[in-house]
């Protein structure tokens, strides 16, 4: 009895900030929505990317056949099957397995910083956390790689399409990707590429500098000071979230 | 320096619990295994779509779970974060069609070989 009177707490404390709703502190909650918002333009953009695909026309052959197009919507494997250091190589979907296996594992280490963090283990945390930054800048670097490959594209299979110029249709030959134009497949495709990958790799960047600001304290001993690794818990949660993005943008841009 | 040693707890460090942390890796990277083994056995159609995004859902689940923590909050936060992806939902149902639309009134291909 004694324990519940003093959950209660008075109204006037309640308005005054006294409490936390949910069990969870204002930072926390407040990261859980602004997710939950972030969340809501992801969905945007693939959805629009699930929109245009199925308002485009599919490659009518059989798969072994197919050939880059503007005409359709091309196959993700066929688009994305080459890695660094391997030219010429038929390695489809290769290296975006690896980078969903850096990114996974980026957030398991940072889920480790976050034990660590409740354990008020200092060395831990800034171990864990140090990996993480690294998961996370070696990502960057390749998705640098894919987008640079995605941009200059395959100079001798180039894709030719009909362009209305000076009055009459002429043949145009397309290598590579731009916001205008595509080899790989209509426009579309490439604009949906750039934006959903770069949307997702501005979060990731902005989380590798929130973690690297993270680290630093940790290093400063900051938070140890403080009495609880809780800022290390709200970097977590968005870490992950961008991790959780990239599982979708995974299955929906490069695997279906 | 003296209300400072108080607060900092005794150098003891309670040992790591890694347990479930590792556990819900093992899941995941197995689940993306499964996914890149089925992209290249299973043909493409609308029964592998449908794989496909239960397993995503499934990673999702874990992620948010095990690796956000979600699962141990409370019970109305749960809710607070679930309930509006409702409107997510009616989004894909909404554009999908609407994309389906576009698709009969675009110009068909001849079907070829």
């Amino acid at each position: 009895m004694a324990t519940v009177s003093t959950q209660e707490v008075s109204p006037k404390k309640l308005w005054g900030g006294g409490m936390e709703p949910m069990n969870a502190s204002y930072g926390k909650l407040m990261m859980w929505f602004f997710l939950l918002s972030d969340a809501f333009t992801f969905s945007a953009l693939l959805i629009t990317y699930g929109m245009n695909r199925f308002g485009a026309n599919a490659f009518p052959g059989l798969r072994e056949n197919f050939k880059f197009s503007t005409e359709y919507w091309p196959i993700p494997e066929a688009v994305f099957k080459a890695a660094p250091l391997f030219h010429d190589a038929y390695l489809p979907l290769v290296f975006v397995g690896i980078m969903t296996f850096i990114l996974i594992m980026s957030s398991v280490t940072m889920v480790l910083a976050v034990e660590a963090g409740h354990r008020m283990d200092q060395n831990d945390v800034e171990k864990w956390m140090a990996w993480t930054i690294l998961g996370g800048i070696t990502f960057l670097g390749c998705q640098a790689w894919e987008w640079s490959h995605f941009i200059h594209g395959e100079p001798d299979n180039p894709t030719f399409t009909k362009v209305f110029q000076g009055g009459q249709w002429v043949t145009k030959q397309i290598v590579g990707a731009s916001l205008s134009e595509n080899q790989y497949g209509p426009p579309l495709f490439a604009d949906l590429f750039f934006f959903i990958t770069g949307f997702h790799g501005t979060h990731v960047l902005s989380g590798v500098l929130l973690n690297i600001l993270i680290f630093y304290n940790t290093t400063m001993g900051v938070y140890q000071r403080r009495g609880h690794y809780e800022m290390v818990e709200k970097v977590g949660l968005y870490w992950h979230f961008v991790d959780l993005v990239w599982v979708f943008v995974f299955t929906f841009f490069y695997l279906v | 320096m003296e209300a400072q040693a108080i607060n900092t707890p005794p150098k003891e460090l309670a040992k790591p619990q890694t347990k479930l942390i590792w556990r819900t890796f093992w899941i995941l990277l197995a689940l993306t295994a499964l996914e890149f083994l089925i992209a290249f056995t299973v043909p493409a159609g609308t029964p592998r779509t449908i794989i496909f995004v239960l397993m995503t859902l499934v990673k999702a689940f874990y992620i948010v779970a095990e690796f956000m923590h979600l699962k141990g909050e409370v019970k109305t936060l749960i809710w607070c974060i679930l309930i509006p992806t409702v409107f997510v939902a009616w989004f894909i149902a909404a554009l999908l069609i609407e994309g389906g639309s576009i698709h009969e009134m675009r110009p068909q291909m001849p079907a070829g070989k």
